[in-house]
């Protein structure tokens, strides 16, 4: 019987089974932010185990809250600058070269194909966009991730999801996920492994996987896995050029990270999206998606666009082409937060930023920000945010706020018309 | 091992998110202690008042997928504080789920016929139950009315509960 490639990979990690159905991986990375590792780091060092099982597999970023807002925050990005420190973790980002982490760790070349990957971040599943298995954990994990190198994880089970068909102009990744989240619910993917293949995956850049990628957890999926292909190779071979003669060897290796053809799966689904329509979530669940077109005219005060879904540099192509030459109308306030550094220099080269401030934008640096309602565009009682982020949920971007879900395409025009609206990109 | 009993606080909806049991801006609390007041601050639920429909719970009975969304252990923690250390659903989010295992609490999943039952007959009536973590049972009471009601949980989350979470079974097994 043929192999899933989450099988594979908890075939090549697993160090033990301590009980049916209970799978110990090594892990190939430990990923870390500032809001769930000091608590971890505390928690270790009251126990005495202040340790780290390989300086060299743990990455650490401060994203969510940078600058710091208040002596809290400041105090949790010294407790992780602190023990980055100590241990000699040189892959430290700190404010001036930090990112949002999902953003900026695949950037960096961090992720492989194969890779078993935790961080205390439920959006770790982003990075299965390369075809490894990437999974959010709690804090307990997280430390005996830190000290020990190893996780975890029931036997997993795979949903496929085939995506045929082709893309109108102006549907994206976003519009695509938030189709399959609606077809399979919140918990629809609960304990499973997302796989997104097909044409319209092999069509799309590494950007446009991670999106989709991302919002797996948004169905209660473990990770969201797109299997290594040519694609991958590029946006790694900056990393990778030393350890292949080529590209291609480099593509031979990573095909062993692909499911065999006859594969388990707990369930197939076969999407043809070629009649989608942008999308866009009412309500306080992801599942709660209508077309744009029945939310046209809703009322919005904020439009956010960046985060790890959607703050990468396509994301703000798209927006940028849609607000070129435009303004955002008087009613609202549009913040723009690229998601690394590499992403804002690379906006600025291309005229981007300044078409985000001519048009009325506020541009931040690089940081989670208003997506958890922790800083940078936190909304009043009774505010009404158009977002390019994943997780409407009740009191996500400030307590009494809504929050609406859409693509960057959406987003910038929803800023022009001062209400949800499409995009001149999307001619249905 | 962790008390497991007490009196029951039902929540009639599916779907309660880890943002509704402890919003992020309280994320900054390097105490659990700290987040014992914001527990389940934010849900959304007809007629529920946090402040005080909490008071001397012990036991969370609800419905599905609980515990969605963010992988924040303060979830759990909030609840732990507050002296809630078993949730019964009919089912729970992973992070969530492995969160309350790893910190030697209890996520114990019962069919839907069984939830739908416990909330016909005892939601709105002062409820207790207590868990028999050696024979996977719990014990259901309210005034006259006791019954025992079994549930199925793995080897291995059983163990952690026993041992008291993940880190100390790590720490000497790896
Ligand atoms: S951008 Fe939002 S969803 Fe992504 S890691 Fe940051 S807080 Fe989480």
């Amino acid at each position: 019987m043929g192999k899933t490639l989450a099988e594979k990979i908890f075939d090549a990690h697993r160090i033990d089974m301590p009980f049916p159905e209970t799978h110990v991986l090594k892990l190939d990375m430990v990923f870390c932010h500032e809001i769930t590792t000091p608590i971890a780091i505390t928690d270790l060092m009251a126990r005495g185990m202040d340790r780290v099982f390989d300086p060299t597999k743990i990455k650490a970023v401060i994203d969510h809250v940078t600058p710091a807002k208040d002596s809290k925050t400041a105090e949790q990005g010294k407790i992780l600058r602190e023990w980055a420190r100590r241990h000699g973790i040189k892959d430290f980002f700190d404010i001036g070269r930090n990112g949002v982490c999902h953003a900026l760790f695949p950037e960096k070349g961090f992720v492989r194909p194969g890779y078993t990957i935790i961080m205390g971040d439920s959006h770790t599943c982003t990075h299965g966009a390369f075809g490894a298995f990437a999974a959010g954990v709690g804090t307990t994990d997280l430390e005996v991730g830190i000290l020990k190198g190893v996780c975890a994880f029931r036997t997993p089970k795979t949903i496929k999801i085939v995506l045929n068909g082709t893309l109108k102009p102006g549907v994206y990744a976003k519009d695509v996920i938030l189709y399959i989240i609606k077809e399979l619910t919140v918990n629809g993917a609960t304990d499973k492994v997302i796989e997104f293949t097909g044409p319209v995956v092999d069509a799309m850049s590494m950007e446009a996987r991670m999106t989709l990628c991302n919002m797996a957890i948004e169905a209660g999926g473990t990770c969201g896995v797109c299997y290594p292909d040519m694609k991958t190779v590029e946006y790694l071979w900056e990393y990778i050029k030393d350890e292949f003669a080529s590209k291609e060897e480099a593509l031979q290796e990573y095909s062993k990270w692909i499911s065999d053809a006859d594969a388990q799966y707990e369930k197939v689904y076969e999407f043809d999206v070629s009649h989608l329509e942008p999308l866009v979530t009412y309500g306080y669940k992801p599942d709660q998606v209508k077309t744009v077109r029945e939310m046209e005219g809703t009322e919005v005060d904020q439009i956010y666009i960046g985060s790890c879904t959607n703050g990468r540099i396509e994301d703000l192509r798209v927006a940028a082409a849609v607000l070129k030459g435009k303004k955002i109308s008087d009613h609202v306030r549009a913040i723009v937060s690229p998601a690394t550094p590499e992403v804002y220099a690379q906006a600025l080269k291309e005229g981007l930023i300044e078409i985000f401030l001519d048009a009325g934008f506020c541009v931040t640096n690089p940081t989670c920000g208003a997506c958890l309602g922790m800083s940078n565009g936190v909304l009043a009682s009774g505010e009404v945010c158009a977002s390019t982020t994943n997780r409407n949920f009740n009191g996500r971007m400030g307590k009494g706020g809504m929050v609406h879900l859409m693509s960057p395409a959406t987003a910038a025009a929803t800023a022009i018309a001062g209400k949800i609206t499409n995009s001149p990109l999307f001619q249905g | 091992m962790k008390n497991f009993s007490g009196k029951v606080l039902f929540l009639d909806r599916s779907d309660i998110n880890t943002d509704e049991i402890i919003p992020a801006k309280y994320l900054t609390e390097i105490t659990k202690e700290a987040l014992k007041p914001y527990l389940l601050e934010d849900l959304v639920l007809e007629g529920f008042n946090h402040k005080h429909d909490l008071q001397d719970k012990a036991v969370i009975v609800t419905r599905a997928n609980f515990g969605c969304g963010s992988s924040r252990e303060h979830a759990p923690w909030a609840l732990e504080v507050n002296g809630i250390n078993v949730v019964i659903a009919e089912s729970f989010a992973r992070i969530f789920r492995q969160n309350m295992f790893n910190c030697g609490m209890m996520a114990i999943e019962l069919p839907k016929e069984k939830i739908d039952y416990l909330f016909a007959n005892y939601a709105g009536k002062e409820t207790f139950i207590s868990v028999d973590v050696e024979n996977d049972t719990i014990v259901v009471t309210s005034g006259e009315q006791r019954e025992e009601i079994k549930y199925t949980i793995s080897e291995f989350d059983k163990t952690l509960v026993k041992e008291g979470g993940w880190v100390g079974y790590a720490d000497k097994h790896y």
